[in-house]
C-alpha cells in the first residue's frame, strides 16, 4: 500500500502542472496544499460550506446523498445538520435566492460553486479566502488582494477576525481583532473549504487515482505479456 | 473440441460461399506483405486507428447522456461526471482521446514526410490521409462547442468570424455557418449533428479508402525501397511479411503502451494542467462576458499564430483576410508534398544535409508555432510567431529546389 501511495503522490504531483501560479491581478498565489483523499478535512470543508457558502452560492450539480456517501456520513446526519436549504437528501445545492434579487443586492449573482475549483483552481480559491481586509471605501467594508473591488463581503469574518492590508500589501488580523479563531486555525478552516471545493469540482476525484492505479499496473503486465509474444513470433523474421 | 472447431470451419466456409471473407482477410491481412523493417514510427497508423474506435465507443455513451441545448448542454456534461456510473471516465477517455488523436496523426504525418511515404505511387493514399486530417480538425472543432463553456463559446464565436473576413459573401457565409446572429443553441445543435453524425460517417470512410489505397500499392518502409521489386519465386516479396500475424503481434504492446500513456492522463492528470481541458471551459457560455485570452486547444494553435501572425494590411487586403488566407494555405500546403518534392530517393535516411535541415527547421517553427498561439500576443511574440510563419512556407515553397539540389546517397538493393 506504501508504494500505492507513494507512486500515486509522485505521478500527481509530476502531471499537476499547472497554469494558474498568479491571480488575474499578478498578485502571486497563496499555496493551498488541498489533500481530497483526507476525508476529515474534507467533512470539516463540508460543514463550513453549508453554513457559510450556500445561502448565496448554490451548487447545483451535487446531490446532497452523494456528498453523504463519498464522505462517509450518516444521511440521517447530513438531512439534520448540513441541509439547510433543502428537503430531500437527493436533492442538489440549490438555493433559496433569486438571481434577480441577488443581482440587485450585490450588483452580480453569486456564481454557482460546483465547478469553481476546476475554472479557478484551488490556489486562487484558498487566496482569496485569505486575502479579506478592511476597506472603508468598498459597500461591504472589506476588499481582496487577490479579487480588487470583489463584491462578495467577508463571510467568515466571525471566524477570522478583521484583517488589514499593510502598505507593502501584506495582510494581517491585528491582535484585537481576532475572530474566533486564531490565523493558523483559520488557515486550516479555509483549507478544509477549499479541500471540499476541490472534491466538489469533481467527485470522481476520490476514486479515479485508485483506479487509475490498478488499470495501469494490468496494462503494464499487459505490456510485459505482449513484448515477450511478439519476440517470440518474430524469432524467425531476419 | 474438435467437434467445436469443425462447425466453426462450416460456418467460415458456408460464409465464404457467399461473401469473400477469405479473400478479404488474405489480401488485408493474412497475405497482405508488409516491409519488414518497419520501425517505431510506423505504430501511428494503428494507433490513430485504436483513438477512433475508442472515440466513437464512448462517444455513443456520451451521446446517451448528453443534451444538445443551450440551456442544459453544460449541466448535462457535468450529470455525466457526476450522476451517470462511470460518466467520468467516459468522458475522460473521449476527451482524452481528442488530444491523443492529434498527437498520433501529427506523428503519423510525420512519418509520412520522413520516409517519403507520400511519393509515387502513394500520391492518393497522402491525399486521402489528409482530407482525414482537415476531417478531424472540423470533427474536434464541432465537438468542442458541445460542453458549451466560455471556450467552446467564444472559441466558435471566434473561428466562425474568421468567415466574415472573406470579401462579399463573407458576413451571409458566417450568419449561414450559425444559422443566427451570435452562436445560439442553433449552432449548437447543428455542430452537434456534424459531431456526431456527418464527420463520423466522412472519417470511417476516408479510413477505409485510405488503407484500400494503401494496399493497393503496398506500405513505404523507412528504407523507402520498393519491397515488391525483389521476390522469391512464389511471388512473395523477400523483405515483405504477412501483416498477420506479424505485424498484429508487434502492434499489441504499441496499442498497450498508448492506452498506458492515455490511463496516465485520464486518471491523474485529465485536464493536462489546463492543455486538454482549458480551465475557462467551466465557465458556462455566457454571450455577454467575452473572456480575456481565447485560445483554442493545443492541436490547433500553430494555424491559430499564423493567423494571428499576419498584422499587415497589404495589396488592399486586409490583415485579417490575409491572416485567413494564410491559415487556409498552411493547411492545405501538406497536400502538394507529393508533387512539391523532386528528391531522387524516398526516405529521409539518403537524403542530405540540405533537405534534413529544412524539415529540421520546419518542425522546429510548427512546435514555436503551436506555443505562441497557447500565449496572449505581445509585439514580441507576434515578430517571433512572423519568422516562424515565413520559415514554415518556405520548406513548402522552396521544397522542389532543395529536395532537387540535394546530394542525396546511394539507395540499397534491399531493406536494412
Amino acid at each position: 500500500m506504501m508504494v500505492k501511495k507513494v507512486a500515486t503522490a509522485i505521478l500527481s504531483y509530476i502531471l499537476s502542472v499547472s497554469c494558474y501560479a498568479a491571480s488575474e491581478v499578478g498578485v502571486p498565489l497563496l499555496d493551498a496544499d488541498v489533500d481530497v483523499s483526507n476525508t476529515v478535512s474534507l467533512q470539516r470543508g463540508a460543514r463550513l460550506f453549508v453554513n457559510y457558502c450556500v445561502s448565496c452560492h448554490s451548487a447545483e450539480y451535487m446531490r446532497y446523498n452523494r456528498m453523504a456517501e463519498d464522505l462517509g456520513l450518516d444521511p440521517e446526519l447530513v438531512k439534520d445538520n448540513l441541509m439547510f436549504a433543502a428537503d430531500k437528501i437527493g436533492d442538489t445545492m440549490t438555493i433559496a435566492m433569486r438571481s434577480d434579487d441577488s443581482e440587485q443586492w450585490f450588483g452580480v449573482k453569486p456564481p454557482d460553486l460546483s465547478v469553481i475549483a476546476r475554472s479557478k483552481g484551488v490556489n486562487y480559491l484558498y487566496s482569496f479566502l485569505n486575502g479579506f481586509y478592511l476597506d472603508s471605501t468598498r459597500p461591504t467594508g472589506v476588499n481582496n488582494i487577490y479579487y480588487p473591488n470583489t463584491a462578495m463581503p467577508h463571510v467568515l469574518w466571525d471566524l477570522q477576525g478583521f484583517a488589514q492590508k499593510t502598505d507593502d500589501g501584506q495582510i494581517f488580523v491585528p491582535e484585537d481583532s481576532h475572530g474566533d479563531m486564531t490565523v493558523i486555525e483559520y488557515q486550516q478552516a479555509t483549507r478544509d473549504l477549499v479541500t471540499f471545493l476541490d472534491y466538489l469540482g469533481e467527485p470522481a476525484k476520490l476514486v479515479r487515482y485508485k483506479i487509475g492505479f490498478w488499470v495501469i499496473s494490468f496494462l503494464l503486465v499487459l505490456f510485459v505479456i505482449t513484448c515477450l509474444l511478439r519476440r517470440e513470433y518474430w524469432r524467425d523474421v531476419h | 473440441m474438435s467437434k467445436v472447431v469443425k462447425n466453426l470451419t462450416d460456418l467460415r466456409d458456408w460464409v465464404d460461399a457467399r461473401f469473400p471473407l477469405m479473400q478479404l482477410w488474405n489480401e488485408h491481412v493474412g497475405q497482405y506483405y508488409a516491409p519488414k523493417n518497419f520501425n517505431f514510427w510506423y505504430y501511428f497508423g494503428v494507433l490513430s486507428l485504436v483513438v477512433l474506435v475508442i472515440q466513437i465507443v464512448t462517444g455513443i455513451w456520451l451521446v446517451m447522456n448528453y443534451k444538445p441545448d443551450a440551456e442544459f448542454a453544460f449541466a448535462s456534461v457535468e450529470y455525466i461526471m457526476r450522476d451517470v456510473d462511470w460518466g467520468w471516465l467516459i468522458r475522460y477517455m473521449h476527451s482524452t482521446g481528442a488530444s491523443f488523436f492529434f498527437i498520433v496523426i501529427y506523428l503519423h504525418m510525420f512519418r509520412g514526410i520522413m520516409y517519403g511515404s507520400y511519393r509515387k505511387p502513394r500520391e492518393l493514399i497522402w491525399v486521402l490521409g489528409m482530407c482525414l486530417y482537415l476531417a478531424l480538425m472540423a470533427e474536434a472543432f464541432f465537438g468542442y462547442l458541445l460542453p458549451w463553456g466560455q471556450m467552446s463559446y467564444w472559441g466558435a464565436q471566434v473561428i466562425i468570424s474568421l468567415f466574415g473576413a472573406i470579401p462579399l459573401v463573407g458576413e451571409t457565409l458566417s450568419l449561414w455557418i450559425r444559422g443566427d446572429y451570435v452562436v445560439s443553441d442553433i449552432t449548437l445543435n447543428r455542430f452537434f449533428a456534424f459531431h456526431v453524425i456527418a464527420l463520423p460517417f466522412a472519417i470511417a470512410g476516408l479510413v477505409l479508402l485510405h488503407i484500400l489505397a494503401l494496399h493497393h500499392v503496398g506500405s513505404n518502409n523507412p528504407d523507402g525501397i520498393d519491397i515488391k521489386a525483389n521476390k522469391d519465386p512464389a511471388g512473395k516479396p523477400l523483405d515483405g511479411i504477412p501483416f498477420h500475424p506479424y505485424y498484429t503481434i508487434k502492434d499489441a504492446p504499441a496499442i498497450v503502451g498508448l492506452l498506458i500513456l492515455m490511463s496516465v492522463v485520464i486518471f491523474f492528470a485529465p485536464e493536462m494542467g489546463g492543455y486538454f481541458l482549458e480551465h475557462n471551459n467551466f465557465v458556462p457560455a455566457d454571450p455577454l462576458k467575452t473572456p480575456e485570452h481565447i485560445a483554442p486547444v493545443w492541436y490547433f494553435t500553430p494555424f491559430y499564430s499564423i493567423l494571428r501572425a499576419n498584422t499587415i494590411n497589404f495589396f488592399m487586403v486586409p490583415a485579417k483576410l490575409w491572416g485567413v488566407i494564410f491559415m487556409g494555405l498552411g493547411t492545405m500546403a501538406f497536400f502538394l508534398l507529393p508533387w512539391l518534392d523532386r528528391g531522387k530517393v524516398r526516405s529521409i535516411r539518403y537524403r542530405g544535409w540540405i533537405y534534413k535541415t529544412a524539415l529540421s527547421i520546419f518542425v522546429v517553427s510548427f512546435l514555436i508555432l503551436g506555443y505562441l498561439g497557447l500565449l496572449p500576443p505581445t509585439p514580441g511574440r507576434t515578430a517571433v510567431a512572423q519568422v516562424c510563419t515565413i520559415l514554415y512556407f518556405l520548406f513548402f515553397l522552396l521544397m522542389p529546389f532543395y529536395t532537387k539540389w540535394d546530394k542525396t546517397k546511394p539507395v540499397p538493393e534491399r531493406v536494412t
